[in-house]
């Protein structure tokens, strides 16, 4: 993909008290149809909408969270996740969906999607990007 | 019972718990909802406002965000909808931190 242009998705809010999670998650389906090369990153109340065993049930909203685990089949490959926003907010790696993807170079090996990355390293991601989209 | 105080945003995002945690009086309640659920985690920088106040969190919101009864401070009370009403029926007044 040499014309390819790397879009970083920049996720900072909790999944059902506003309506961006969702949008966020619908427009990085849509450019990963693209063939771009895609990353997520989820910081601040970001980190909130990685959380599993998500159960909208008693709120009446739709459950949008499965949608995160199809990502790798969209080839959306690299998720990183902020160590200061998880820790700040009382939570842990486990307390996340395992996402993973498979690689068909390595005979379709399992891979986790999710790195954890310090604000540092975070800010080196962003300086990399073509294009950033914040929700 | 005085004043029942309802937070929905995420301590993370607002200031809304501090404001409300910091005007509370002898006797008043706090009911987190929606995204003011978050402010309840045990190990988040936020739940220290909590200390010394009487609180409850909204159970089908608490679901909704896969956070699981034993990430809680303690003395917290889950409750449900009926619950719900029943905190506003026994309250004087409610103040809704927007």
């Amino acid at each position: 993909m040499p014309d390819a242009k790397k879009f970083m998705y920049i996720n900072r809010k909790a999944p059902y008290g506003t309506i961006y999670a969702w949008e966020s998650l619908e427009v990085i389906l849509i450019a990963a149809a693209f063939e771009q090369d895609v990353s997520l990153a989820f910081m601040d109340d970001g980190v909130f909408q990685l959380t599993r065993g998500q159960d909208t049930k008693g709120i009446g909203m739709k459950n949008f969270s499965p949608t995160y685990s199809a990502l790798g089949d969209y080839e959306v490959t690299k998720i990183y996740v902020e160590k200061e926003s998880l820790e700040e907010r009382g939570l842990g790696l486990d307390d996340l969906q395992h996402l993973v993807w498979e690689d068909e170079d390595e005979d379709y090996a399992e891979k986790d999607s999710i790195h954890l990355v310090s604000r540092a390293e975070l800010a080196d991601l962003f300086a990399g990007q073509d294009v950033l989209f914040n929700f | 019972m005085a004043m029942l105080h309802l937070v929905n945003k995420s301590p993370y995002d607002t200031c809304n718990l501090n404001t409300a945690s910091g005007t509370m009086k002898d006797g008043d309640q706090l009911l987190l909802i929606e995204d003011g659920v978050y402010g309840a985690i045990k190990n988040g920088k936020s739940a220290s406002l909590l200390n010394g106040l009487k609180v409850s969190v909204l159970g089908p919101d608490l679901a909704a965000r896969g956070i699981s009864q034993d990430k809680l401070v303690d003395d917290i009370d889950i409750i449900d909808y009926a619950g719900f009403v029943d905190l506003v029926e026994a309250s004087d007044k409610v103040q809704s931190w927007l």
